[in-house]
């Protein structure tokens, strides 16, 4: 609460010369400016040293990083002292990839690598272009092919038995595909001049918005099955995916929307004068520009989804979190559910600390600095 | 689909024109095939309700709800009726959402102003704390903060951070003030003069205005909202005592205790609500132009006066919406307590929904419970927002 360096003043500082050791000045300027300063910051270096000790002690000198298969002993007489690392080679197998038959999962552990492959080319913006709509259909299909098989000489795996990192990527980027047609149709149609498709878009999108996405995922596990003529039943995972989809449209058609706002309105008189029909205006005029508009919200959206998707664990479905805490039931290792849910962190970490630096790049350039 | 602007009129006023004809052709397509969807899945539900023997309807609510509930704000028993426990569920979520939703407030302001400090190491670790906490899903970080209160040592070895204050897998049990109608009546007669404070400052603010003397409005705050329920007290000889918990056997006697299950969806919802309000806020300050507090270093305000009557004012413009939408986003957030088993409304549904079969009905209930809470947000915040906005030409 000292100060605040909003009022940044760089001009000033730069002109003053520096004297003296660059180190000692830096620290000065930075870390003893003041005396309540100077105050904050050793208590910070002591917590911090301390904080930083006892986790070295507790994470690496004492941490067991190997044991033999399926024997925790070496764990348990560790345990209060150290980590037990070791319970992630132990079971990364399973928390990775769940129950999919072991011999195969090189086909789930592909289908990762086309996820992430999938993503790298969809940020770069020369590949921004029509292609790649059809690439990420292709992709996709790839993906279905690889993890359910029945083709091709693979084997057929039935969909009860994945789990992991595959399905928390499924469930987020399935949800997202089919999620972002259905929000700019939404989006459209809050928009629209039209009364009854503008109060059924509202409607929608309030509701969904208003509850939470727990109580979906009970509705799609729940009364799915009452909804459906008797006799027709479709998968859990599938149920989960149609409410995660119908979720994520509701979430995507307002960022759209803010989007769709900011298209200045010469925009939509031009493509008028030109004799332009509704579709053709907004999907040559129109969407493109609204979109662009509004990437950085999106990408936030998509890290919000990517991390919501673990609520499907409360409905039994095996995602990675699912997995990762399946895994510690095992009673030889039940005790270091820690450790378990630190590598599971770490992975979701990567996957929306890239998406979150990735959406920062993209906002650099419009705030100069 | 129509145009977007008026044609002119035309003479043939009584017969619709191409483009509103389309626009009611889609209309009626759309609402059509909606109705057509709700319709198959209604009689599609109605016949499966029919076929399992279930009756639709709220009857089921006063029947006796036989579940237990560990950890309730208000008396319950299982001996009592469905819709008594949906009332516990809601105050429930009520008691983490709100208590949650002050202190995150007040740990991201502080975590906010933090990433904005002169202080490299403060802002370099409050920085830390919102990419860390943002970038892991709340669920697991639930589960994580589960698991160490699991861990904690039991009530006998119980830790003590500060005298009074004890830490174990029973929960955090710290020491209280017993509450009965007297202490609530001296904290009515608080509230009561803070509401008169308020419209008597506006009095006051109406007098300055028009003779330009300041009128200090502190000696009345003081008399009203400490001197008149200090009063009170004195008279109906209320008593303050706190009541310090003790350990008698295997737990603890008095105090206040906050069960592990709540204890840890509040921890999980306070840190992971003030990573986004820390982003909130920091970016509502950076938003005041330069020459706000240029203007008003010039004139030579104290840094206080500066703070609360120029860059305050101007920030929370910026800050109060994206607020509006957290403290709505920590609230549906807190409907994950059904995964580590804290009786939140949701988790008392799901348990109706699986003893009575009413699942409609159940997710009804929720909906309408979480609407309502979202629409009351919404409302105030709303309010807040219009009174806090800017006043333009």
């Amino acid at each position: 609460m000292t100060a605040i360096t909003d009022i940044p003043d760089a001009p000033r500082a730069a002109r003053r010369p520096q004297l003296g050791n660059p180190v000692l000045h830096w620290l000065r300027k930075n870390l003893f400016s003041s005396i309540p300063n100077g105050i904050i910051s050793v208590l910070l270096l002591v917590l911090l040293a301390k904080g930083i000790f006892s986790f070295v002690q507790w994470g690496i000198a004492n941490a067991v990083w190997l044991t033999p298969t399926n024997d925790s002993s070496a764990c348990r007489a560790a345990r209060g002292l150290g980590a037990c690392w070791a319970i992630v080679p132990e079971k990364y197998r399973f928390i990775l990839f769940g129950t999919y038959p072991f011999d195969e999962q090189w086909r789930p552990a592909l289908s990762v690598v086309l996820f992430i492959a999938l993503y790298y080319l969809s940020t770069r913006r020369a590949l921004w272009r029509r292609e790649l709509v059809y690439l990420w259909i292709g992709a996709l299909a790839l993906i279905s092919v690889l993890m359910w098989g029945g083709v091709l000489g693979l084997s057929f795996v039935s969909q009860d038995r994945w789990g992991g990192l595959p399905v928390t990527l499924i469930l987020a980027t399935f949800g997202l595909a089919v999620g972002f047609p259905l929000g700019i149709l939404i989006a459209l149609g809050r928009r629209s001049k039209l009364p009854a498709i503008r109060s059924l878009s509202v409607l929608y999108v309030e509701l969904i918005r208003g509850v939470p996405l727990v109580s979906l995922l009970f509705m799609a596990s729940v009364m799915f099955p009452l909804f459906m003529p008797a006799g027709f039943n479709i998968d859990k995972l599938l149920r989960a995916q149609i409410a995660i989809i119908l979720f994520a449209g509701a979430y995507l058609a307002e960022v759209i929307r803010g989007g769709l706002q900011a298209v200045p309105r010469g925009q939509y008189e031009a493509a008028d004068a030109l004799g332009l029909s509704y579709w053709r205006k907004h999907r040559l005029i129109i969407l493109p520009q609204a979109i662009r508009h509004v990437i950085p919200p999106l990408v936030n959206t998509f890290i919000a989804f990517f991390k919501d998707t673990s609520l499907v664990l409360i409905i039994g479905i095996f995602d990675l979190l699912t997995t990762a805490k399946t895994a510690i039931i095992d009673p030889a290792w039940q005790q270091f559910s820690v450790e378990v849910y630190i590598f599971a962190a770490a992975i979701y970490f990567v996957f929306c600390f890239a998406m979150s630096r990735y959406s920062r790049s993209l906002e650099a350039p419009a705030t100069p600095k | 689909m129509t145009a977007d602007h008026p044609r002119p009129p035309s003479r043939r006023r009584f017969v619709l024109g191409r483009n509103q004809l389309k626009g009611l052709f889609w209309q009626v397509l759309v609402v059509g095939i909606a109705t057509a969807v709700i319709a198959f899945l209604w009689s599609n539900t109605v016949t499966n309700l029919s076929a399992r023997r279930i009756t639709t309807g709220f009857a089921f609510l006063g029947r006796e709800a036989g579940m237990p509930i560990a950890d309730s704000l208000l008396a319950y028993n299982p001996g009592d009726t469905y819709l008594w426990a949906f009332v516990v569920g809601v105050a429930n979520t009520l008691r983490v959402a709100v208590i949650g939703i002050v202190l995150a407030t007040i740990l991201g302001t502080l975590i906010g102003i933090s990433r904005l400090s002169a202080n490299w190491l403060l802002s370099r670790l409050a920085a830390v704390y919102v990419e860390t906490l943002r970038d892991i899903p709340l669920l697991l970080q639930l589960l994580f903060w589960y698991v160490l209160m699991q861990a904690l040592p039991a009530a006998r070895a119980a830790w003590r951070p500060v005298e009074g204050i004890f830490l174990s897998n029973r929960g955090l049990i710290l020491p209280a003030i017993p509450f009965g109608p007297p202490q609530l009546t001296v904290l009515g007669t608080a509230v009561l003069g803070c509401a008169v404070f308020f419209l008597f400052r506006r009095w006051l603010v109406a007098q300055q205005m028009r003779d330009g003397k300041p009128r200090p409005a502190w000696p009345s705050a003081l008399g009203l909202i400490v001197v008149v329920p200090a009063a009170v007290s004195l008279v109906l000889g209320v008593s303050w005592t706190v009541e310090w918990p003790q350990l008698r056997g295997f737990n603890f006697v008095g105090g206040l205790t906050l069960a592990p299950e709540y204890f840890a969806l509040l921890i999980a919802l306070v840190t992971y609500t003030s990573a986004f309000i820390a982003e909130i806020v920091r970016s509502g300050i950076q938003s005041v132009p330069r020459g706000q507090w240029d203007a008003a270093n010039a004139l030579g305000l104290r840094r206080s006066f500066m703070l609360r009557q120029i860059i305050l004012p101007q920030a929370l413009r910026v800050i109060v919406p994206p607020m509006t939408s957290q403290y709505l986003n920590l609230t549906k957030n807190s409907s994950l307590a059904v995964a580590i088993g804290y009786q939140d409304v949701v988790s008392i549904a799901n348990t109706t929904l699986n003893q009575t079969g009413q699942a409609i009905e159940a997710i009804a209930l929720i909906m309408a419970v979480f609407l309502t809470i979202s629409l009351s947000i919404s409302f105030f915040m709303n309010w807040y927002n219009a009174r806090i906005a800017l006043v333009e030409r």
